[in-house]
């Protein structure tokens, strides 16, 4: 099952895997409409950061969308996820609500965190949906106890646990693999790999014998490499993991190849000197992965030209309703800074109301 | 009532625990077959099995993150770190995730996690072995932070502490887990956020939390036979959340205070309640507050000066008779 990114393969028509030629024409549709929502709330959040409405950072998952809804297509209800801080794809492809999303973004009292995580900080738990976090692999444990917690409740489930190539040379991704092989945990760690840890190539940054995945073969754990532009080979190779995952409780490494048209954040200011103008023009034209799949349902008379671009449409307005919702919504009362720290003190629970527990006036 | 050791309190907390919730989980290195580094968990493998004691390998942001993550599910993991030294390779799993992840989610997640082991100096094993973080817990919002000086406080916190809903850090001393007290044999629970007066007195107000309460009540005793001066004992328990009420009312009722910590001075525990004391109680002090804490120097391996490093009863007495 494991392969090389370097091994030449015959061309798989992963159309024909099982997962998806059982696809229905409206779940086909909806998925394109779902990369697309991805796409226009990100290029509205980018209007919104260099007009100064947002604070921090906004890293952009333009480009990536396929997998983000290729991995989470396919999610039943004892499976959970959790990402890095290019977060807004997976978030909006579990179906949290764009309004509140594109508030969190503003910083305002209506977003999904309350105005108390921005961009890189949405939570969704009753999507099973954990975040959304800020420090480089510091969610890789994190998914592990996930899984971890699925197997002791005895329930069949997982955890794709997402993270960046930038990622695999921290100490707690590895420390995770090691305690995932040796306890068999249902965990599915998928990296996407869209070449670039900030401003420091792959090549710069990672040793590896021929990709990424293939480190988990010293711990004893499957890996593969799927093509990130590719909607039908993303879910299929993510279904075979998940299928491991659920019947036999082990985990998997997936890399995905994908790309990121901006940089690191919108604040990396060398986002166009690390690589060049033709090497993201080429990215856009031959391997968007919204434009191949759009082109795929038109193939596969799923879509006609005109329908794809009535949904485009009606994708916009409904961004723009978003942003709309954001931009009049409210600031958090000063008071709510003292609220979410401790669940004891907000649930006003004895335990809560014994002893100080904020300290200062 | 039977004299029992810490351990064995912490023993006897743990056992009890597993036993009324099934979502509690004791993970740390050795913690199972080898009965414990420190024996806290001995025999709780034999007894409970390989589900409910686990054995981690050496891997603390690993396994300590993964505690965290199964907590957001509703586990109740208690985490063993073999020494708190080790927490600063978890750092980044303790503090960014266990502590703001119910804060950056808006309140949609707790982790209802415990993280226990001991956090003290004096057993001569050298600077890296002999932290007491208890100061940078207590500077994380939506961390917890308790310090148990006797068998019986630690038995009934570590009850509150793993029936709490957000994350806490609970710190032992290896110098305490074979000292004995008497412990009742029916259950009880000691909820964070209430201090204890271990000796009332009136003429000054010895504060202090884990170990150092022991050092306050020896100068306690040395003060009154030698000096005829009656020191009030209050022991902290908890920093975090922390009994502010019960800091202000001895100090009201003695009008001087020595606060004794392990902690080194800066930015120590004592530091805090130096700050409040003087905020609060400032027209209550006849005299200025006076602090005895561990020597400001990482913490030395020789035999010879690691004792007097610590705050020692001695050091505590003659600070007492500079404002009595």
């Amino acid at each position: 099952m494991s392969e090389t990114k370097t091994a030449a393969t015959e061309p798989v028509d992963y159309a024909r895997a099982e997962i998806n030629s059982a696809l229905g024409a409206a779940e086909k549709i909806r998925f394109f409409s779902e990369m697309l929502r991805i796409r226009r709330f990100e290029q509205t959040a980018l209007k919104y950061y260099n007009q100064g409405k947002m604070g921090g950072f906004l890293h952009l998952y333009i480009g990536q969308e396929a997998v983000a809804l290729g991995t989470v297509s396919l999610m039943g209800k004892n499976d959970h996820v959790i990402t890095a801080y290019r977060d807004h794809g997976h978030a909006l492809a579990v179906g949290m609500d764009m309004k509140a999303c594109m508030a969190e973004l503003l910083g305002k009292a209506t977003g999904c965190s309350r105005g108390k995580g921005g961009s890189m900080h949405y939570f969704a738990p009753d999507k099973n949906y954990w975040g959304g976090h800020g420090i480089v692999a510091g969610q890789t444990p994190l998914g592990l106890g996930l899984a971890y917690g699925v197997k002791y409740k005895g329930l069949k489930g997982c955890c794709l646990c997402f993270l960046g190539d930038g990622a695999v040379n921290q100490g707690s991704y590895h420390e995770s693999l090691n305690l995932a092989a040796l306890w068999k945990l249902p965990v599915i760690y998928v990296i996407e790999n869209n070449q670039y840890s900030m401003g420091t190539s792959m090549e710069r940054s990672s040793a590896m014998r021929n990709c990424l995945a293939e480190r988990a073969e010293g711990y004893g754990i499957a890996w593969d490499v799927a093509n990130g532009e590719d909607f039908y080979e993303v879910r299929a190779k993510t279904w075979n993991a998940i299928r491991r995952a659920h019947d036999e409780s082990l985990p998997f490494v997936l890399e995905v190849d994908t790309y990121r048209y901006y940089g690191h954040s919108v604040a990396d200011a060398n986002a166009k000197k690390y690589r060049s103008a033709d090497e993201i023009e080429h990215y856009k034209t031959h391997h968007d992965p919204i434009r191949l799949w759009r082109k795929r349902l038109v193939d596969e008379k799923v879509l006609t030209e005109e329908s794809a671009d009535e949904i485009d449409a009606a994708v916009k307005q409904e961004v723009a309703e978003a942003a709309q919702f954001a931009l009049d919504s409210e600031d958090p009362a000063p008071e709510t800074i003292f609220e979410d720290v401790y669940w004891e003190v907000d649930n006003q629970t004895e335990v809560g109301q014994t002893g100080r527990h904020f300290f200062g006036d | 009532m039977p004299l029992i050791t810490y351990r064995t309190a912490l023993n006897q907390a743990l056992a009890e625990e597993i036993l009324r919730d099934e979502n509690v989980v004791i993970i740390g290195e050795e913690v199972a077959q080898y009965n414990g580094a420190y024996k806290v968990t001995e025999g709780l493998w034999e007894r409970f099995g390989d589900k409910r004691v686990v054995d981690a390998p050496i891997s603390e942001a690993g396994f300590i993150g993964m505690g965290i993550g199964a907590s957001m599910l509703g586990i109740r993991p208690v985490m063993e770190l073999m020494f708190w030294s080790f927490a600063y390779v978890a750092w980044d799993q303790i503090i960014n995730n266990a502590g703001q992840v119910r804060y950056m989610s808006g309140g949609l997640i707790n982790c209802p996690i415990v993280i226990r082991g001991p956090a003290n100096g004096g057993t001569n094993v050298g600077a890296t072995h002999s932290h007491t973080p208890e100061n940078f817990i207590a500077n994380t919002p939506g961390l917890k932070v308790v310090c148990p000086a006797t068998a019986y406080d630690a038995k009934g916190l570590m009850k509150a502490a793993i029936r709490d809903n957000d994350p806490v850090c609970f710190m032992e001393n290896t110098l305490l887990y074979g000292e004995s007290w008497e412990v009742p044999e029916e259950e009880y629970v000691i909820p964070l956020g209430v201090a204890d007066i271990k000796r009332a007195g009136t003429d000054v107000s010895l504060i202090a939390h884990g170990r150092a309460v022991l050092t306050a009540l020896k100068a306690a005793e040395i003060l009154e036979a030698d000096h005829g001066i009656h020191a009030e004992v209050l022991d902290l328990r908890s920093i975090r959340p922390l009994d502010e009420e019960a800091v202000l009312a001895t100090v009201r009722k003695t009008h001087r205070a020595v606060l004794v910590d392990e902690n080194k001075p800066f930015c120590g525990v004592s530091a805090q309640i130096a700050a409040t004391i003087q905020e609060k109680a400032f027209d209550d002090l006849d005299a200025p507050v006076q602090r005895v804490c561990t020597l400001d120097a990482p913490s030395i391996y020789s035999p010879a000066l690691e004792p007097i490093q610590l705050p020692t009863p001695e050091r505590v007495v003659i600070k007492a008779l500079d404002i009595c």
